[in-house]
């Protein structure tokens, strides 16, 4: 009974947030690796200073990163890594930031991928989310500036949304702290393997084109057994994506084992 | 082996690529909407009558306004340049006592007593650390003004709307409409707004941007602009228009950047960088009120303090530099005197002078220390009382001072309004080349890069001086 009482008690952020040691720039050595990815705008490099103690400097225009930014933060005796990747809204094309940002969640191998969103924009935003999805396993979905989305009435139901993307949602206000405790939380019990996602993937894709992408995806499997985007993969390959056909051929798509 | 299934892999992705035809990346993009738009239709509900997004609409349409959108640019950019003129001034003169009139003679006397050799005294500290001060004296109130007010307008949403109203003009110039931003940026720092052209997808487009951003007069080369401004061109009006004057010549000068930017990327645009021009979408964000304070707080720490170190690193061996120049003989000229007497007439031509351009090859690591370096040369060559003497770079402590020398070197209204030209049109500063190279990764535009500003300096300085001397 009273162990009860505590394990709910663990579960809740507020709870653990005295095992919170932001890092700055420290990341010498660390334990997991986490990407924060997003559309431009929507304050991830708030969040990652909220996370880090940093003071990256953050500006309201698309574009203000164009480089990766690295921070640390230590939670519970485990040390994260975490990087900001440039703004993009699509993973699809192929200009040097959106790159940057690909190829670190393609080939950084993060524990874990936290997507942040602007929660008064969520339709336009989950453009990036779904591909994020195809590619990586590990992510949760932070609902940042929910406070301007309070303020312009829209409502977020986050368990019907995590529902349906098959990840944690946690809404945040990073300019103001709020939700900032249960994101480390998500992050930390994602990265620990408390947590399992089973991610969307995407749908409503027509006939043809679904059933090419699962021919070859299944022979990239065959190939790559331990590969878990093979879809994505597949996605790239049917495109003519140069830079995917070289990492087949490294073999360097192969050592991405989330 | 390996490498064999891994060409049959390609090979049927070929094979299928070309079996479901070209509209295979729309019909995934589609895919991709269509599962989102259920998601939200699921999970979001939305008042719409209530929406605050239609203030922002309220406010957008009047600053990307065709009538009101440029007014309304250069209004906010003569306010944030008129706070900053008239706010640098007062913690300039203050600094300048105390760095200069007070520090800077209790350690000459300290080396002194120390024993220094003379030379050593000199060298240290009216080389290295005179230079050093007047940089901290005359950058410092104009960054501490100048970036914090344009951080805010970062932080406020008000760039995005800048592109978007010069977006026309850079689609007719043959670059890209992002552009603005990467431009917006070189308003600070040249190497800053050569980074921020990451954003733009097209190499083409990005080179044009990267090669053109020297345009924009840089935070280094803002306080000369201002300082000439105030001396000469609000001298030609009654004083009651000198500063409005002299705020206007600034803004000229600026706009005229803008101008050779948008001339020169269509001139490369029509020549070594033909192209389409991509479509882009440039999203407005929402205005957001900054956390005032903490904005303040962070453009101070981050961009001020960065800047500021940046510039005391170069000033430091230019210091050096200036009074080895001038205080090495080689028979019974110095180094500096001679090598001012063999530019004075090309800089004639350009109606400027040897000392002038001497100056600008001494401050190719920072733009801040020109004119510092130009008052310790002509005080050097005229030989005007007033200064500390050879080698030693200084601050004066009123306008007033500064002006007395320059006039003594023989600098007149055009002299003036020609290192105005000058300071916006020559090469990069070494921090901003270097960036270029990493960038580009080519010596070849890097070297562009840097040479084409100068050559329009040339030109224009040129053909000014000569117009000038025909009708004056």
């Amino acid at each position: 009974m009273e162990n009860k009482t505590k394990s709910a008690c663990e579960t809740c952020g507020h709870f653990n947030a005295d095992g919170l040691k932001k890092l700055g720039i420290k990341t010498d050595d660390f334990d997991f690796v986490v990407a924060l990815a997003g559309n431009p705008n929507t304050g991830k490099s708030t969040v990652f200073n909220a996370l880090t103690g940093l003071r990256q400097h953050t500006g309201n225009w698309p574009g203000k990163t164009v480089t990766r930014a690295e921070g640390g933060f230590e939670y519970n005796d485990q040390k994260y890594k975490l990087v900001d990747l440039p703004g993009t809204y699509s993973l699809l094309s192929t200009s040097e930031d959106e790159e940057v940002a690909r190829d670190f969640i393609l080939f950084g191998k993060p524990t874990v991928t936290v997507i942040v969103v602007d929660a008064s924009r969520l339709e336009r935003n989950l453009n990036l989310v779904l591909q994020i999805l195809e590619i990586t396993n590990n992510a949760v979905l932070c609902l940042n500036l929910i406070d301007e989305a309070e303020r312009n009435h829209i409502e977020i139901d986050t368990r019907v949304l995590a529902k349906d993307l098959g990840i944690p949602v946690v809404p945040t206000s990073a300019r103001f702290q709020r939700g900032i405790p249960e994101l480390i939380q998500t992050i930390s019990e994602l990265a620990t393997g408390k947590i399992k996602c089973k991610p969307r993937r995407i749908k409503n894709i027509p006939k043809n084109i679904e059933d090419s992408v699962k021919e070859l995806s299944e022979s990239i499997e065959k190939e790559y057994p331990n590969v878990s985007n093979s879809r994505w993969i597949a996605f790239r390959l049917l495109e003519g994506d140069t830079q995917i056909i070289d990492a087949l051929r490294t073999g360097k798509i192969a050592t991405n084992e989330n | 082996m390996k490498t064999k299934n891994i060409d049959d892999i390609i090979a049927l992705s070929e094979e299928l690529r070309w079996k479901i035809g070209d509209d295979f990346h729309d019909n995934l993009a589609e895919s991709i909407y269509a599962d989102a738009s259920k998601i939200v239709e699921d999970a979001v509900t939305k008042d719409d009558k209530k929406s605050k997004f239609r203030l922002d609409a309220k406010i957008d349409k009047i600053v990307t306004s065709k009538i009101w959108g440029f007014p309304i640019m250069l209004f906010i950019l003569g306010v944030v340049l008129w706070l900053t003129i008239i706010g640098a001034n007062y913690p300039s003169s203050m600094l300048a006592t105390l760095l200069l009139d007070n520090v800077h003679p209790f350690l000459k006397g300290l080396g002194a007593d120390i024993g220094f050799p003379w030379w050593l005294n000199g060298f240290l500290f009216d080389g290295v650390y005179l230079s050093v001060a007047w940089v901290i004296a005359v950058m410092l109130p104009p960054m501490a003004i100048f970036f914090p007010l344009f951080t805010l307008l970062e932080d406020f949403g008000y760039l995005p709307r800048v592109a978007f109203n010069m977006d026309n003009l850079f689609k007719k110039s043959g670059a890209h409409g992002k552009q603005a931003l990467t431009m917006s940026m070189g308003f600070g720092c040249n190497a800053a707004g050569v980074v921020a052209t990451r954003i733009i997808d097209s190499p083409r487009e990005r080179l044009i941007a990267i090669i053109t951003n020297n345009f924009s007069l840089c935070n280094g080369r803002w306080p000369t602009q201002i300082l000439l401004a105030t001396i000469f061109i609000g001298a030609v009006v009654p004083e009651t228009y000198s500063s409005l004057a002299s705020l206007s010549a600034v803004i000229g000068i600026a706009v005229l950047g803008i101008f050779f930017m948008f001339f020169f990327s269509w001139a490369l645009s029509k020549t070594v960088l033909k192209g389409e021009v991509s479509t882009f979408n440039l999203e407005l964000p929402p205005y957001r009120p900054p956390v005032f304070w903490k904005t303040i707080y962070t453009s101070l720490i981050d961009r001020t303090a960065i800047v500021l170190w940046r510039a005391i690193v170069f000033a430091a061996p230019a210091g050096a530099v200036i009074w080895l120049i001038s205080n090495i003989f080689i028979g019974d000229e110095s180094i500096a005197t001679w090598t001012i007497n063999s530019l004075d007439g090309f800089g004639f031509l350009l109606g400027l002078n040897g000392v002038i351009l001497l100056a600008y090859i001494v401050a190719i690591p920072a733009n801040e220390i020109v004119i510092p370096t130009i008052l310790m040369l002509t005080v050097m060559v005229t030989g005007v009382a007033g200064g500390v003497g050879d080698g030693v770079m200084f601050e004066l402590d009123s306008v007033t001072a500064t002006a007395d020398i320059l006039h003594a070197g023989g600098w007149t209204l055009l002299t003036a309004v020609n290192v105005m030209l000058f300071s916006l049109l020559h090469n990069p500063c070494s921090t901003t080349i270097y960036t270029i190279y990493k960038e580009t990764n080519s010596i070849k535009w890097t070297v562009v890069a840097s040479i084409l500003p100068v050559i329009a300096g040339f030109i224009i300085t040129f053909l000014v001086a000569q117009i000038w001397r025909i009708f004056v």
